[in-house]
């Protein structure tokens, strides 16, 4: 059955307060969640204050602070810090999103800013999880161009209108802020390919220049990999990119409707 | 079924989520019929429920009355069979989706089909039995 409490060894137990930074006139509290592989111990939730006088506006930036000044130890990933690479996807306030692109001030009324790992995910380290079979559902839909006509001599040429059938969906930046918000995802992952890789599944199925729409179609009609989508619209509500997901896997259905009505 | 005898051993990613591969259309099939049904019961539900109201308080031979003209009867034997597949296709999504243990989801679906259609042979049988008076 679907397991509604966490494991034993996963369970959260109390976590360390750190004390305020010095001097400081203005902090805003940080709970954040910490394991560490290597200590044998259960997650917990530490307690940081933040400078916010003394650091940026984001979340991303509040992590980054601590790390330098309070607890080197804390670990999470981040790059770009402007919402493009898609690292820093992290469960915020209860909403799964990007560190970077969210305001520390527009979360929890100016309470505690409450950051946990992206849900249902096997933990690495701290804010860290492992994507693996996420990034491995992402190479099973093969995302890239597939084509039986000799490749022309200068592009594959594309309309105007054709071109435009592609946005809202070829931003992905594939954070799995999506993917981890679905209830869906969260039972059945190891079989459903979960909203980002059906939304880029639908990229390549909507591409004029593609011409394996069919192999394609065949490839997600399954009752798991692609039927587990109940439209519960988690994936649309948490998209940091402001994409719609859903959509997308509603114009699968739709075309494998389509082609056998 | 998934492929979880071999999950043990060392697999790449790829392989793991490849599995046995798509099911194929009979998954179309289920998602557009639990469509098709939805749509039937939806058109079906008003006159079904004013003929439930119109059999309230009657005898068997009152119920047969109303049972044995052909439209009445035609329209339950409708709405039975669509309700029927609705229910089956609605369940076995609940049981695939919280049922992980392949062995109990087995036994599950099997149950599932065996109690959809036995509930819908009862309710066929009824309503031909009152409705033809014999």
């Amino acid at each position: 059955m679907v397991e509604f409490a966490l494991p034993k060894n996963s369970k959260i137990t109390g976590g360390k307060t750190w004390p305020k930074p010095e001097g400081a006139t203005e902090t805003r509290e940080f709970q954040i969640y910490r394991w560490n592989p290597d200590d044998g111990k259960n997650p917990s939730i530490d307690t940081y204050y933040v400078d916010t006088n003394d650091c940026g506006p984001m979340v991303l930036d509040g992590l980054i602070w601590i790390k330098n000044n309070i607890d080197p130890t804390l670990t999470f990933r981040r790059s770009c810090r402007e919402g493009v690479c898609g690292s820093c996807a992290m469960n915020i306030d209860g909403q799964n999103t990007l560190a970077c692109t969210q305001s520390m001030h527009d979360v929890a009324h100016g309470g505690a800013v409450k950051v946990n790992p992206l849900p249902h995910q096997p933990v690495v380290k701290d804010l860290v999880p492992d994507l693996t079979n996420f990034y491995a559902q992402y190479a099973s839909i093969e995302p890239w161009l597939h084509t039986t006509t000799p490749a022309p001599q200068k592009e594959w040429r594309q309309s105007r209108e054709d071109r435009e059938k592609l946005d809202g969906l070829y931003e992905c930046i594939l954070c799995a802020c999506c993917s981890t918000s679905c209830p869906s995802y969260w039972w059945n992952s190891d079989r459903y390919l979960g909203p980002a890789a059906l939304l880029q599944a639908n990229r390549w199925v909507t591409d004029s220049r593609d011409e394996a729409t069919g192999e394609r179609l065949d490839n997600v009609e399954d009752a798991f990999r692609l039927y587990r989508c109940h439209t519960i619209m988690n994936c649309t509500k948490a998209c940091p990119k402001g994409l719609n997901p859903a959509k997308a896997i509603a114009n699968l259905k739709l075309k494998l409707v389509e082609r056998q009505v | 079924m998934s492929d979880k005898s071999s999950s043990k051993g060392i697999l790449t990613p790829l392989k793991r989520v490849r599995g046995l591969g798509a099911s194929g259309s009979s998954a179309t099939a289920d998602f557009w019929w639990q469509r098709v049904t939805a749509v039937g019961m939806l058109v079906l539900i008003v006159p079904v429920i004013v003929i439930v109201m119109m059999l309230l308080g009657r005898n068997q031979a009152g119920a047969g009355q109303i049972l044995g003209t052909p439209i009445v009867a035609l329209l339950m034997l409708l709405f039975v069979v669509a309700s029927a597949f609705h229910m089956k296709i609605g369940m076995q999504v609940v049981i695939e989706d919280y049922v992980h243990d392949e062995k109990v989801k087995l036994v599950a679906i099997l149950a599932n089909n065996f109690f959809s259609i036995a509930v819908a042979l009862a309710a066929i049988y009824a309503i031909l039995k009152l409705s033809s008076g014999v």
